[in-house]
């Protein structure tokens, strides 16, 4: 059962991961225009470094 | 979602059909007479061309497609002072300066992409972002605050109408509270999954193959998971709760939060004492549920209040003054009752007003929901909203910002949304009667245990803990939103988007349907009428004319006569029509007086235009608004289910007559105004009828507000689609009938879910107070019953089907 010492922590730290991915993305403002951020993607120009500066919030 | 389904309907109408020789090359309408550069319908189109081909964007067509805009690029760019508006970054002035501009006309991402290059390409800009789901353009630069008008004015020649955005305060606040929720909704998700996992194990481990220290370490893990959680995921209900009690009232979250405590503090005692059972995953598991519907409906709400923000904004235009020093721009709200106004042809009014010289026409769609353009001289009233169309105007200020008869429907429609908000939903009128009675239960079965069953204090208590956890309104929660999710699901398949979470329960009872004119049960579009006495070739020559001028009459006659080759040396009279100079005489197009003609007595004015020629009679062609291909079908579908029906219009009466009569409409009032409207929609309810409210524009946004439930077209104006409560596509009315008949439906539905929580109740609350419910039987018996209640809600009949059935009946 030594195993579960290494499972759980692993377990632990990826769903963590996950949370924390979400939190950022949340916090960095990248929900808050979901149709928007959709179509950007089929922009494709040379200045995409522009596009990324984004208002503070 | 809204922006796609608008692109969709635009593009089924005009997207193949504008092919290249006829449409303008920047707007993609029609380009009718004149064209510019052989290219372009209007100076407007020509201008913002030449603009985007300056600054090397001329890959925005090919981004855009085919969708056509539809609106024209306003000319009266001029004149825009938004310094009011502007905020420094900092405190630092050499920070630079933002504001925040709603942008009128956004169709796709092609127009975010335009107004973002454009933008950048000035040097000063730093940052210039554009939101497709709030339509607000963020807008930051360096240098002079001043150059907000200059950056203003870029975006506004390249067709796209901008005003300046004011309630930046409290849309913040909601957002953060949207912002809050999503995130304890990401924790209790994680937690969730995390202490599931840990729980499937210690369930298979009590067959044996695990000993207590190692299901110890799992239960303490998973208190350590659930704890934090519970105490921050859980706020939005211990709130709401405690709000609740405090005023002595009741709602669904005091059950949850009293469960959820409790299944904590047992499992911690549990922990403690290394006992067998530990109820961490189901508080953890239910409160993520929870989180997901409370996040949905939120969102719904913001939508609703961003549509009276709009409005308001179209108070706040710059207003040019005149003054004994000459005209002067001023923002709206510093020009003061008693100004000497001038609004230019072309321009949208910004103020409430008398006009004291000029002759004109008003297009007052945003008012009065008409599409005809109402004409106007001096001692003729003025609104904020509307747009002044031919020569211009001198008005005498009577109101500005919100004092306008705008903002008085705005605010109106702030309080009717607030009193929907007031509607009790089914689930809390149950949770109402439920709570005392789940919380009296466990009690008794604590003292039952204790003083009649001889149990030891500690396992009563586990059992009393047992008796609320497996009541847990798990089921109760899910009965009512699960069918609303499958509701819209099939209300989306027929073509109506349901926006608001409680319309499908307050439409349920609905016994009244009050119907408007304009764009509802009609186009919106005027057509000529067919006259057999007509010659074609008469048609022709008048169609000619009429194809110089953008007036919607001389559009609609240029429609029914499509191959008229516009005229040369064609002039346009300011407030009276179109005439032509021929070697025999002079041709004219256009109102009665113009033509030199008496005023025919039963015309409407503006739903007909003369024509006079030399040698020849002179002609009238009559223009109605035609109704839905379906609209015939839809009221008599309505009418025979028995719903009690009404017409309420801002047109004139025989007008609405007429209409009323074709459809069989018994009961109809004319010459309605917004208030109106909204009034004789309180006056039914005051009868004690439900009332359905079916509109499309401003004027039938407070109405919407107001009745029980509402429908709009997605032709309507984004403020009448956000006083909604749902919204169909497409030119078919009988989408109202589908609405209807899933209403109720999934009001059945919901009914029997309740009903079948009741009776999951039934049975599990006697094995939870005989001592057999064990964490595990707990698990299967809630879930069990959640999977039941959402089959059940399976059953609704698909809004396809319905049609079906009603084309065979």
């Amino acid at each position: 059962m030594t195993i579960l010492l290494y499972l759980i922590p692993a377990a632990l730290g990826l769903g963590l991961l996950g949370m924390v991915g979400f939190l950022w993305a949340l916090r960095s403002g990248q929900f808050d225009d979901l149709e928007g951020e959709g179509q950007r993607v089929l922009f494709d120009d040379a200045d995409a470094q522009q596009r990324l500066r984004r208002p503070k919030q | 979602m809204n922006a796609a389904l608008l692109q969709l309907t635009r593009g089924d109408v005009a997207g193949p059909a504008a092919s290249a020789a006829t449409a303008c090359v920047h707007c993609g309408g029609e380009i009718g007479a004149a064209p510019i550069d052989g290219r372009f319908c209007c100076r407007g189109c020509s201008g913002a061309y030449a603009i985007i081909k300056g600054l090397g964007l001329e890959q925005y067509y090919t981004l855009r497609g085919n969708a056509a805009l539809g609106e024209r690029p306003e000319t009266a760019t001029d004149g825009i002072d938004w310094n009011d508006f502007v905020v420094p970054l900092a405190d630092d002035k050499a920070a630079g300066y933002r504001i925040e501009l709603l942008v009128e006309g956004l169709h796709c991402a092609a127009c975010l992409w335009l107004i973002e290059q454009a933008l950048h390409a000035q040097p000063d800009v730093t940052v210039a972002r554009v939101s497709a789901t709030t339509r607000r353009l963020h807008l930051e630069w360096k240098g002079k605050p001043e150059r907000v008008n200059a950056l203003g004015a870029i975006v506004q020649s390249l067709g796209y109408r901008c005003l300046p955005y004011t309630a930046e305060g409290l849309e913040r606040a909601g957002q953060a509270e949207e912002k809050a929720l999503l995130r304890a909704m990401a924790v209790a998700g994680f937690a969730a999954a995390n202490i599931m996992l840990l729980s499937v194990s210690v369930w298979s481990g009590h067959l044996g193959s695990m000993g207590p220290a190692t299901r110890d370490l799992f239960h303490l893990l998973s208190g350590l998971i659930a704890i934090p959680t519970i105490l921050y995921a859980g706020q939005p209900f211990f709130r709401s709760a405690y709000a609740a009690l405090r005023q002595g009232r009741s709602n669904m979250d005091v059950p949850i939060s009293i469960g959820v405590t409790l299944a904590a503090a047992v499992s911690v005692a549990e922990l403690v004492r290394s006992g067998p059972h530990a109820y961490f995953d189901a508080a953890v598991t239910l409160l993520f549920f929870l989180l997901v519907g409370r996040y949905l409906d939120r969102r719904a709400r913001g939508v609703a209040r961003r549509g009276a923000e709009r409005l308001i904004a179209f108070t706040a235009r710059p207003v040019t003054v005149l003054t004994a020093e000459g005209p002067r721009q001023r923002p709206a709200a510093r020009v003061q009752l008693g100004d000497r106004v001038l609004a230019a042809s072309g321009e949208r009014i910004a103020v409430d007003g008398v006009v004291r010289e000029g002759v004109s026409a008003l297009d007052a769609s945003l008012i009065d929901g008409e599409t005809m353009p109402r004409p106007i001289a001096p001692g003729g009233k003025v609104f904020a909203g509307m747009i002044n169309l031919d020569a211009p105007l001198q008005l005498d200020v009577t109101a500005v910002g919100r004092d306008t008869l705008l903002g008085e429907i705005a605010r109106l429609m702030e309080a009717a949304e607030q009193g929907k908000g007031r509607f009790v939903q089914l689930a809390d009128k149950v949770a109402r009667y439920y709570a005392p009675v789940v919380h009296l239960t466990a009690l008794l079965s604590f003292l039952g245990w204790v003083f009649i069953g001889d149990a030891d204090i500690r396992s009563a208590i586990l059992i009393a803990a047992a008796v609320l956890i497996i009541t847990c309104p798990c089921a109760l929660a899910l009965a009512v939103p699960v069918v609303q999710v499958v509701a819209s699901s099939r209300l989306m398949a027929a073509g109506i988007l349901l926006k608001s979470a409680s319309a499908l329960e307050r439409s349920a009872g609905i016994d009244t349907i009050v119907f408007d004119k304009t764009g509802t049960l009609t186009m919106g579009e005027p057509r000529l009428l067919v006259d057999p006495a007509l010659r074609p070739e008469d048609l022709r020559a008048a169609a000619e004319l009429a194809a110089r001028s953008r007036h919607p009459l001389c559009r609609a006659l240029l429609a029914a006569c499509p191959d008229a080759w516009p005229a040369e040396g064609v002039e346009e009279v300011s407030g009276g029509g179109l005439r032509r100079a021929t070697p025999d005489g002079e041709m004219r197009l256009g109102n009665a007086r113009f033509c030199g003609l008496p005023p025919s007595d039963d015309a409407m004015p503006g739903s007909e235009i003369c024509f006079t020629r030399p040698g020849a009679a002179p002609l009238r062609f009559r223009f109605q608004d035609a109704l839905r291909s379906d609209a015939a079908e839809t009221i008599a579908t309505l009418r025979g289910r028995g719903y009690r029906m009404l017409l309420l219009s801002g047109d004139r009466m025989p007008v609405v007559r007429e209409i009323a009569g074709q459809l069989g409409i018994a009961e109809w009032r004319a010459e309605t105004d917004p208030l109106g409207k909204a009034a004789c929609i309180a006056d039914l309810q005051r009868q004690g009828h439900r009332v359905l409210m079916v509109g499309d524009g401003l004027n039938d946004a407070v109405a919407l507000a107001a009745a029980d439930a509402s429908l709009s077209p997605t032709s309507a104006l984004d403020v009448a689609q956000n006083a909604a409560d749902a919204v169909f596509r497409g030119g078919r009315l009988m989408a109202v009938a589908d609405f209807l008949k899933l209403a109720n439906a999934s009001r059945r539905l919901t009914v029997e879910n309740l009903g079948l929580a009741l009776v999951y109740n039934l049975f599990a609350v006697p094995l939870a107070i005989a001592g057999f419910v064990t964490p595990l039987v707990a698990a299967v018996a809630m879930s069990s019953s959640s999977l039941v209640v959402v089959l059940n809600a399976l059953r609704l009949p698909r809004g396809q089907e319905t049609r079906k059935q009603e084309s065979q009946a």
